[in-house]
């Protein structure tokens, strides 16, 4: 489904991405993890060309998706994107937010539209805050309704970015809940993310990065409880008491 | 006062029309509000190139602003003035050089507004659009101008009152606004030039404040609708 060869990006001097090779495979749930700085956020923007890269391939369904000759536009609708910051429209309704595209680029009639947004904020269990704004939703609401926005051109593959990260800690469950509901269907899914309850619950495979290379794949039991690379050993000790010794040295 | 406007009232509003052109406050009315219909459209083209990835747009227009924002209004429509006939190869009429001149000049200021409001918004905003596959002219349609227009609108109307006392200096190549025909007027009566261009003033000023009453309501309203963020 998404494959990377040899994938390069540099921002300047600074190497970003180095001789990235991964796979996911169609209905595989990876789980990227690592520190700040690491290349994961870049890695993910890759997929979907909001990042460029200098050299290397990505393929996704067959194609090489940084080909001069692959339609951006058509490429991008068809994968879903979660941000950090949710990047709701913040002039537009929750329903509004998530017909816009379907009706724009999906030339859907406007009642089909309505439908399809209202059935997917209801998956979300955002039904009711269909005619609120998004100003007007806490931060974990307004997640959801990016994720309903973002299914709503019904991509097979969806890619989240810290979906958590910016949320306060009593609203992450809930965000959480609606990918996990996702990966049980069957969704093909990359996801940047430090929540291990996650990974450990429906990651089929984790991803551990540091300074652009992938140091460490594993599945998530051998990972979280076994970590091989020492770099990794260390990360996850820092996440998990972040006040012991080796705190400090998250940035070396 | 009442004399005044009483013997020159028709001529104040109307000029000399319909015995003669249009002209008066009716003519100010038309010069600005055209002025500002069209200036606007070619503010957002102007603000677009300026950000444009393309030097191809970005350069000429950026040079093209500074070389406006650092010259007076009354030097571009001595331009105009001059210039249009020999560029068009016909007499333009005062009102079209009066227009044209408008709406370049405000065209530029507007531009540099419509541009700091785009470059105001958070750039998810644009990564999140792109990312469900709308196109750059899309999202800026769609996404960025609707909500950069609410974030402007105070500057904009800065602006737009600008524009209004602006059609003013039509008076230099005689063109029969409001101003000159009160000029007119003070001509026929040297005795009372207080009075008449007392009336100028408080024309002038009902009209802007008109305008930013309006806008203040609007502003108001958009706000009420979009809630708070």
């Amino acid at each position: 489904m998404i494959k990377l060869e040899n994938v390069n990006k540099w921002y300047g001097s600074y190497h970003a991405l180095a001789d990235i090779n991964e796979t996911v495979a169609k209905g595989e749930v990876v789980v990227v993890c690592g520190p700040s700085g690491s290349g994961k956020s870049t890695m993910i923007r890759t997929l979907n060309r909001l990042e460029a890269i200098q050299s290397g391939n990505i393929f996704i369904d067959g194609v090489d998706i940084h080909a001069r000759s692959v339609s951006v536009n058509a490429l991008r609708s068809r994968i879903g994107f979660v941000f950090q910051q949710f990047n709701l429209f913040p002039h537009l309704t929750v329903l509004q937010n998530c017909t816009l595209a379907p009706r724009r680029l999906r030339k859907l009639p406007a009642k089909e539209a309505n439908d399809l947004a209202m059935s997917l904020l209801e998956r979300v269990g955002l039904a009711h805050k269909a005619g609120a704004y998004p100003g007007e939703l806490s931060g974990g609401q307004q997640q959801r309704v990016a994720i309903a926005r973002a299914l709503a051109m019904n991509p097979p593959v969806m890619l989240f970015d810290e979906p958590t990260s910016a949320l306060d800690p009593e609203m992450v469950g809930e965000v959480l809940q609606a990918m996990k509901g996702l990966a049980k269907e069957g969704m093909t899914m990359v996801c940047v993310t430090h929540e291990m309850g996650f990974a450990r619950e429906v990651a089929d495979r984790v991803i551990f990065m540091d300074q652009g290379r992938v140091l460490e794949r594993a599945t998530p039991e051998s990972f979280f409880l076994t970590p091989e690379h020492p770099r990794a050993q260390r990360f996850l000790s820092d996440i998990r008491s972040p006040m012991a010794g080796g705190g400090i040295s998250l940035a070396s | 006062m009442l004399d005044i406007i009483q013997t020159y009232g028709l001529y104040y509003l109307i000029g000399q029309y319909p015995n003669g052109p249009l002209g008066g406050l009716l003519m100010t009315l038309i010069l600005a509000a055209s002025a500002l219909v069209l200036a606007f459209p070619v503010g957002v083209v102007l603000a677009l190139c300026r950000i444009s990835p393309f030097a191809i747009l970005r350069v000429p227009v950026t040079g093209m602003v500074y070389v406006l924002r650092g010259t007076p209004l009354l030097m571009v429509i001595f331009w105009a003035y001059f210039l249009l006939p020999t560029l068009t190869g016909q007499r333009t009429d005062q009102f079209g050089t009066m227009l044209v001149a408008l709406v370049i000049f405000d065209g530029v200021y507007l531009a540099e507004i419509i541009r700091a409001g785009i470059l105001g918004l958070p750039r998810g905003q644009m990564e999140s659009s792109r990312s469900l596959g709308f196109s750059y002219l899309s999202t800026m349609l769609l996404v960025i101008l609707p909500q950069a227009f609410r974030n402007m609108l105070p500057s904009l109307v800065n602006q737009f009152v600008s524009t209004i006392k602006e059609t003013s200096l039509g008076y230099i190549i005689s063109l029969s606004e409001v101003s000159f025909v009160a000029s007119q007027i003070s001509a026929q009566l040297p005795t009372k030039p207080i009075e008449i261009y007392a009336l100028l003033g408080l024309t002038y000023f009902v009209m802007c404040f008109s305008l930013s009453r309006f806008a203040y309501w609007l502003e108001k309203h958009l706000a009420v609708r979009s809630a708070k963020v």
